[in-house]
């Protein structure tokens, strides 16, 4: 059962390594799509997967991180991939600053209110904030990013890069789920008042899950400025939240491997059926739907958590 | 003295739930709350757990005034609590469960986990074990890998009482912690009550199993509509008129 699922995830890693052989440019450039996705699935998946916070404004920060590194690779030349720290730090403040108000509210409230921070996000950057957004039109010429010297621009470079930052991401947030705060954030979705009783504080986790999540999806921000070299407002809708959330709620809310399923099956599935391009919206209204009544966990649920435990069973002496 | 509460009141709009209590907790004795349904024990519990705040009064532990302190920094005080109605983490383990106790008493944050530095695995192998003691020390470790949502009733309250110990207490308060157990799995948790007070800790419980409160309490305090009616040991609240009158005399025409 566990080494099918290993054969599952090595066969996986094949295909994508050997993309590039046998896909033309437009897969490619779709799988490109489907990694950054999968990234920001993942951020949102520490706030609504693991903390169950509902959280409809994912596309927020991840603006916040483009614009970061737009403005100032464009402005100061600074090398795009540098600024992926500075993107995230960016978002993450930003987070930090307006979370900490809005994350005691409940379920439904904390959706309405978290939508209506991706709106102000948006239109802020229309109105061309500060004089540094470039209004509707965005920013271009954002230059191309270079790793170990290698200018990245080829699809094949970027499907590379993207998916080795999925890798990292997939490494840091499995020993994530895998923790102390982890676990915390898994209580306080379970039972708040029971976390809080327990010695979880629950507020701070909360927070510190906007903040981290926000963090991950600036960076990601960085990532897709340098690859777009021009981005603009229209990028980061309120529609852009809805998608990171179906794909954190479709493929399996809490588990690593289903919210990158859900990339494939947001971002990825569509462009196999791109003449019902019109249908769009009513195959994810349906799938939702069918979601809610028949498998309400996702695809790929979160598994239960094994720890080695037969070691403390024999001999030991009761505290 | 670990625990004083000093005219401690609490209102809901025009109900008064708790009415100028007052009583003290000797250090490792079992004291008993008891009361008529309805006179405001669970709320002298949230209170003393910060879930509520006191209107007036003061509660002191070990020294220290904790009236209105958030619930999580009660807990890292000293003070663990098991729920009336059971409030576990259903679709986790029991071990996970258990592991959220071990929580106020670990360190390590987002970026040690994802590092994974020496100091947070060691400190994950701490919280396996110190888990792994608590379930065996309420008799719960074959069921460790279990889903505690799929316990019986009993061992639920078993594995609440495991997940409070955790937290490593000076007091531990129990609301009705033999609420749905049978005559043994009861006579079990007396054992394991004394057990607890032997081993240096506080118990504070509401129970309305009167053969379990009269085995297990040192001392009980008697509530009805909010204000403390007795305090004494066992035999003499037995012999209590007033008590009778509240609330035994009711337990014996059911
Ligand atoms: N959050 C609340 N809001 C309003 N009223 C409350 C609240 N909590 C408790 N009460 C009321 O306060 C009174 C005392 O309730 P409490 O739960 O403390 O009783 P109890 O002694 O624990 O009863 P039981 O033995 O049934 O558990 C009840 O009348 C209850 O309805
Ligand atoms: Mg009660």
């Amino acid at each position: 059962m566990k080494e099918k699922r290993y054969i599952v995830y090595a066969l996986f890693v094949v295909f994508l390594l050997t993309a590039p052989l046998y896909l033309n440019r437009y897969w490619l450039e779709v799988l490109n799509s489907v990694g950054l996705y999968a990234i920001l699935g993942l951020s949102l998946n520490i706030i609504v997967g693991y903390g169950g916070m509902f959280h409809m404004g994912h596309a927020a920060f991840y603006a916040i991180g483009a614009y970061t590194t737009a403005i100032i690779s464009t402005s100061y030349g600074v090398p795009v991939l540098w600024l992926m720290p500075l993107s995230g730090l960016t978002a993450g403040v930003f987070a930090l600053v307006v979370a900490r108000p809005i994350i005691h509210l409940r379920g439904d409230y904390l959706l309405i209110v978290t939508i209506g921070l991706v709106e102000i996000v948006r239109i802020a950057l229309i109105n061309n904030v500060f004089g540094i957004t470039g209004g509707a039109n965005g920013i271009f010429g954002i230059p191309r990013p270079t790793l170990f010297g290698y200018k990245i621009f080829k699809s094949h470079q970027f499907l590379y890069l993207i998916w080795g930052c999925v890798a990292v991401t997939v490494f840091f947030f499995y020993r994530l789920e895998n923790s102390r705060f982890g676990r915390a954030l898994v209580y306080l979705k379970e039972d708040e008042i029971a976390a809080e009783g327990s010695g979880v504080h629950t507020a701070r986790y909360k927070l510190a899950a906007f903040v981290l999540g926000a963090f991950w999806a600036g960076m990601v921000g960085t990532l897709f400025a340098a690859k777009m070299t021009i981005i603009s407002p229209e990028s980061f809708s309120f529609w852009e939240s809805v998608l990171y959330f179906m794909i954190v709620i479709l493929g399996g809310s809490g588990n690593i491997a289903g919210v990158i399923l859900g990339a494939f099956l947001v971002i990825g599935l569509p462009e196999f059926f791109r003449g019902l391009e019109n249908y769009r919206l009513l195959m994810f209204g349906a799938a939702m739907i069918f979601m809610m009544i028949f498998r309400t966990q996702g695809i790929l649920p979160p598994r239960q958590k094994v720890f080695d435990v037969s070691r403390f069973r024999k001999g030991g002496e009761p505290i | 003295m670990i625990l004083k509460l000093s005219n401690l009141t609490k209102r809901f709009g025009g109900l008064t739930a708790v009415d100028r209590v007052s009583f003290d907790v000797e250090e490792q004795t079992v004291m008993g709350l008891i009361g008529p349904n309805g006179a405001g024990k669970t709320t002298i519990f949230n209170l003393i757990t910060g879930n509520y705040k006191p209107d007036e009064g003061e509660i002191v532990f070990q020294g220290q005034s904790i009236g209105g302190v958030w619930t999580n920094k009660i807990v890292m005080l000293g003070i663990a609590r098991t729920f009336q109605t059971i409030r576990l983490f259903q679709n986790l383990s029991a071990l996970e469960n258990v592991l959220a106790g071990c929580h106020c008493r670990m360190k390590s944050g987002p970026i040690g986990a994802m590092l994974k530095t020496p100091g947070q695995k060691q400190e994950e192998l701490w919280a396996l074990e110190h888990a792994m003691k608590q379930l065996q020390f309420v008799g719960l470790a074959d069921r460790a890998e279990l889903l505690s949502g799929n316990l019986s009733y009993g061992n639920q309250r078993l594995l609440e009482i495991a997940r409070a110990l955790a937290t490593n207490p000076r007091l531990l308060i129990l609301d009705e912690p033999a609420g749905g157990m049978n005559e043994q799995e009861t006579e079990a948790l007396i054992e394991l009550i004394f057990k607890m007070r032997d081993s240096g800790l506080t118990v504070l419980l509401i129970e309305h199993d009167m053969g379990l409160v009269m085995k297990a309490c040192n001392r009980l305090v008697v509530v009805e509509y909010g204000k403390k009616i007795a305090e004494g040991t066992p035999e003499e609240i037995q012999a209590d008129s007033r008590v009778i009158e509240a609330y035994l005399g009711i337990d014996e025409e059911e």
